[in-house]
């Protein structure tokens, strides 16, 4: 909520919060919507890509801070595409040279966070108009958010469809799994379910505060 | 400052801090990323020469490939990294032979940019499999929309012809490039 004179009214821990639930990038913005049921196959791989975004965000959304003040109105997005482009490029020869069998699993989706509308979506709306510290928080806790709902879709789609929860075996021999959930219907499905839980919540803490 | 000199500036500052950035990065990654290539490749030649135990490296007339021998020292089949044009860009694979040529024991997609979910999916087991025991000789072919009839032809995968064409196609001229250097 902004005050008179235009700034944020959210403290600090607000600002970093807002990315886990209020904000919630995928289930709130439904922003990153591609990679998000294109990656969730199972748990590790919704960490990387995750993890990934942390990266890139937060490196984007603090340069595009700093530089705030002496980027020109008119070009501003194609440098926040250029500085986005330069951390997910660097994301992806890490990925490559370090951790090829991941690099191989998230295949294009790492090199298309470029543009990933969250990532952009936070530079523009965000850290072009903030501090750098506020822009911090922001961006760190909106790719927490991000990372924590990659990590709980695809670890529901990974226990119901192959029956590991990051690679370990759980739920036992009397289950058949449903291997829809490896692919596209399964993740849309999952996360509507997911989307409408968040909105049921919601709706009954709203209620709850009524009383 | 006139506004239209900054834009330029500003722009061709943060493009080159970019690529300043990213070429040292590249510079760091580049062999490792080189050592992991080798290192699918070396191990591909396992998965298209299943029998194989160990191989040796042989170039002959600028072509590399590799004998491949099981534990008594018996050459098993041959291993030969080829590369071509796809739809997108270069492919490279790594094909198992029969020693005298004849047949492909199978195939193995090392790297591709081919358009995910279509091309792309030259790399997944189904299509590769298809390379299992088929014929070479006149030429390994592809048919479209039907299941493949003779011992020489596989079935491309629907709306990747060119890629299909291409891995054929690679296949073939690779196959015949070695026949005249070995034969």
């Amino acid at each position: 909520m902004p005050n008179m004179d235009g700034t944020n009214k959210v403290g600090a821990f607000g600002e970093f919060i807002k990315g886990f639930w209020k904000e919630n990038p995928i289930l709130v913005m439904l922003l990153g919507m591609c990679p998000t049921l294109a990656v969730t196959t199972s748990a590790i791989n919704g960490l990387t890509m995750g993890l990934a975004v942390l990266f890139v965000l937060t490196g984007s959304s603090l340069i595009v801070s700093v530089v705030r003040n002496i980027v020109p109105k008119q070009v501003r997005i194609p440098t926040f595409i250029v500085i986005i482009a330069t951390f997910v490029t660097m994301v992806d020869l890490f990925l490559k040279a370090f951790l090829l069998d991941l690099s191989k699993a998230l295949g294009p989706f790492i090199p298309l966070i470029v543009v990933n509308c969250i990532i952009l979506g936070r530079a523009e709306a965000f850290a072009s108009k903030n501090t750098v510290w506020r822009s911090l928080l922001d961006a760190i806790g909106v790719s927490l958010g991000f990372t924590v709902t990659l990590v709980f879709l695809g670890g529901i789609r990974e226990i119901l469809g192959m029956k590991t929860f990051f690679g370990k075996s759980v739920l036992g021999e009397g289950f058949d799994p449903w291997v829809i959930m490896l692919l596209p219907p399964g993740a849309f499905i999952t996360l509507g379910f997911m989307l409408g839980a968040k909105n049921l919540i919601d709706r009954k803490m709203k209620e709850k505060k009524k009383e | 400052m006139n506004r239209r000199l900054k834009m330029i500036l500003i722009l061709t500052l943060f493009a080159s801090v970019s690529g300043g950035i990213l070429s040292l990065v590249y510079l760091f990654s580049s062999p490792l990323i080189e050592a992991n290539l080798l290192e699918e490749r070396n191990k591909s030649i396992f998965e298209v020469v299943p029998a194989a135990k160990e191989y040796e490296e042989k170039i002959l007339d600028d072509i590399t490939y590799f004998e491949c021998k099981d534990e008594s020292g018996t050459i098993v089949g041959i291993a030969l990294p080829t590369q071509g044009n796809g739809y997108q860009g270069i492919i490279k694979l790594m094909v198992g032979l029969t020693p005298d040529l004849d047949r492909i024991m199978g195939i193995k997609v090392l790297e591709q940019v081919e358009t995910p979910g279509l091309g792309g999916r030259i790399s997944e087991e189904g299509f590769q499999a298809q390379f299992r025991d088929i014929a070479t000789k006149p030429a390994v072919e592809y048919v479209k929309n039907q299941e493949p009839e003779k011992d020489t032809e596989i079935k491309a995968i629907t709306g990747a012809t060119i890629s299909s064409r291409s891995v054929v196609a690679i296949i073939n001229k690779n196959i015949q490039r070695l026949g005249d250097v070995i034969q």
